[in-house]
């Protein structure tokens, strides 16, 4: 009898707390999303069923911002794989300074999301940024451009943003993966006069095609529900140019003060999402 | 011989080189700009090299505004929730790793799938839930809020480190008389030390990084440095070599543990993933 409870009594802790500061809040979400909730009207939050979604789903800035969560998932990973994976095929290579290379690619990796809106914003900036001086000074721009202020490329440039901080994602994990293929593979190829692109081919792309997935998963859920990143940079503007779904959400919630409506964007964010984190969860499992 | 030297250097040393320059350069322009008088940041056309270093910045940011504060509110919450993640996550993981039960696999998978939920999903509410409760402001929303959101990804590493620990150790501690706690404590515990100390880095640097919970639990009273630097930005006139400062400040404890953690986080982090 005891021998059942035991198991039980050590998650306890860990149980309740999720409980009560994730399990309650998403059931609340629920509740909210169903309900008129205006934060600075407490007395009064009428159900009104599914009115908040259909609201939702009525208003454009709604599929505008799925657009722009659509543009700014597929660009981000695409862009942070590409580059990732490079760097770690290059970081596998034998040379002498590969340990501090491989210590100094990490560094926008730890940074929080806060500094490193605020440097691409320094960098950027219209009269102050470096990166217009350079472009500049190279010929390869005629003029300052306003980045963040001007629509069309606001959203490239908070994509820059995320591309610099989820390179070093990439670079480690496919890195890993890298390592874990044994060396005999390629010696045992080499033997047979395979060249480097058929080495790639055969042996380093289905020995890393599981990391791959995994890690690009993983990326694509983290980059979807991600915010902050935009929420310092742009607000999501200028108007609504780099406006996500997350932040759509945030911001009707949290500067319009309807929470209901708010809700009812995070739940069908949730949704969207759902494919992916099923398929993230599945091959979790497999091991 | 020459040759190879000459394609390690071209097909290896200097992409890798570029690599480096990308991820580096942004973070060393914020320490440079960091350290040059404000004067010389708002020249146009800029100046790339400094004429002059000073530490005004860092000085009039700890002095004139509450940034010195904000760190140690920062550092309060961070301390807060590491404690509070590792005494929730150790015990569960010490379970899911040593006890074979009816939905362990299950229950594991539920933590999976939290840890995917969306931020936006979980802060409306909790916003909500702590002003109702009064605790809007205070360290213990915070550091609550910290704990609970990063303890899948918490207990998933333990777990996977105290796997790589024997269970005849468990064992032989019980049949000496210890019970389960103490076997915990007192035999598994040490052994897993470096695993324990690489997700109390994890937790303390996701806490000290983060920003929404933050910005909706607290502020005026509790507010920690990423909500303050974001705060800077509001202000009429942006003064950069504060906000500079102030990025540097607040980046360089989490980049050098990091740099520390890096090689535990990273095997834990891919270990599932690479050993297929």
């Amino acid at each position: 009898m005891r021998r059942a409870t035991t198991p039980w009594l050590f998650l306890a802790p860990a149980l309740c707390a999720t409980a009560a500061l994730v399990l309650l809040p998403v059931l609340n979400t629920l509740w909210l999303s169903l309900h008129q909730v205006i934060l600075f009207r407490p007395r009064s939050r009428p159900f009104i069923g599914v009115e908040n979604y259909l609201i939702a789903l009525a208003d454009p800035v709604f599929w505008e911002s799925l657009r722009h969560s659509l543009i700014w998932v597929v660009c981000a990973v695409a862009l942070q794989f590409s580059f990732g994976f490079m760097a770690a095929l290059l970081l596998n290579r034998a040379f002498s300074w590969r340990g501090i290379a491989r210590a100094l690619i990490v560094v926008p990796w730890a940074l929080p999301s806060v500094i490193i809106g605020l440097i691409w914003t320094w960098m950027l900036d219209f009269n102050l940024g470096v990166l217009n001086h350079i472009g500049v000074r190279l010929g390869i721009l005629s003029n300052s451009v306003p980045w963040l202020a001007q629509a069309d490329t606001a959203m490239a440039s908070v994509i820059l943003a995320v591309l610099w901080q989820g390179i070093p994602f990439f670079a480690i994990t496919l890195l890993a993966g890298l390592q874990a293929i044994p060396a005999e593979l390629y010696e045992a190829a080499s033997i047979d006069g395979a060249g480097v692109w058929a080495k790639f081919r055969h042996i380093t792309l289905p020995g890393l095609a599981s990391v791959i997935a995994t890690a690009v998963l993983l990326r694509m859920i983290w980059v979807a529900n991600s915010l902050d990143l935009i929420l310092v940079m742009t607000g999501g503007g200028p108007g609504t140019a780099t406006q996500t779904l997350p932040l759509h959400a945030f911001l009707t919630a949290w500067s319009g003060g309807n929470y209901g409506q708010g809700s009812a964007l995070a739940v069908l964010l949730t949704i969207l999402l759902l494919g992916i984190v099923i398929a993230y969860v599945w091959r979790s499992r497999e091991r | 011989m020459k040759r190879s030297r000459l394609r390690l250097l071209f097909g290896t040393e200097l992409p890798v080189l570029a690599f480096l320059a990308f991820a580096i350069l942004p973070w060393f322009w914020m320490l440079l700009s960091s350290i040059r008088p404000e004067r010389e940041l708002i020249r146009t056309p800029i100046l790339l090299w400094p004429e002059t270093l000073t530490l005004i910045n860092h000085i009039e940011l700890l002095q004139r505004t509450s940034f010195g504060q904000n760190l140690r509110d920062s550092l309060i919450v961070a301390v807060g929730a590491v404690s509070l993640g590792l005494l929730l996550a150790l015990p569960a993981a010490y379970s899911f790793s040593r006890f074979r039960f009816r939905g362990r696999q299950a229950l594991r998978t539920s933590f999976l799938v939290i840890n995917m939920f969306p931020v936006v999903m979980l802060i409306l509410p909790l916003f909500v839930l702590m002003r109702d409760l009064g605790l809007l402001d205070t360290y213990f929303a915070l550091i609550g809020g910290h704990a609970t959101f990063t303890l899948p990804f918490a207990i998933w590493l333990l777990t996977s480190y105290f796997d790589g620990i024997p269970v005849e150790l468990d064992q032989a501690a019980m049949i000496d008389g210890a019970t389960r706690a103490q076997a915990l404590r007192l035999v598994v515990l040490p052994l897993a030390i470096p695993g324990v100390i690489a997700v109390g880095l994890y937790l303390f640097i996701t806490s000290w990084n983060e920003y929404l919970f933050a910005l909706m639990l607290t502020g005026r009273n509790v507010r920690t440095v990423t909500v303050a630097l974001q705060l800077f930005i509001g202000e009429n006139q942006i003064q950069w070599g504060l906000l500079m400062a102030g990025g540097t400040l607040v980046s360089l404890p989490a980049t050098i543990l990091f740099l520390f953690a890096q090689r535990r986080l990273v095997s834990g982090l891919t270990g599932g993933a690479v050993k297929g």
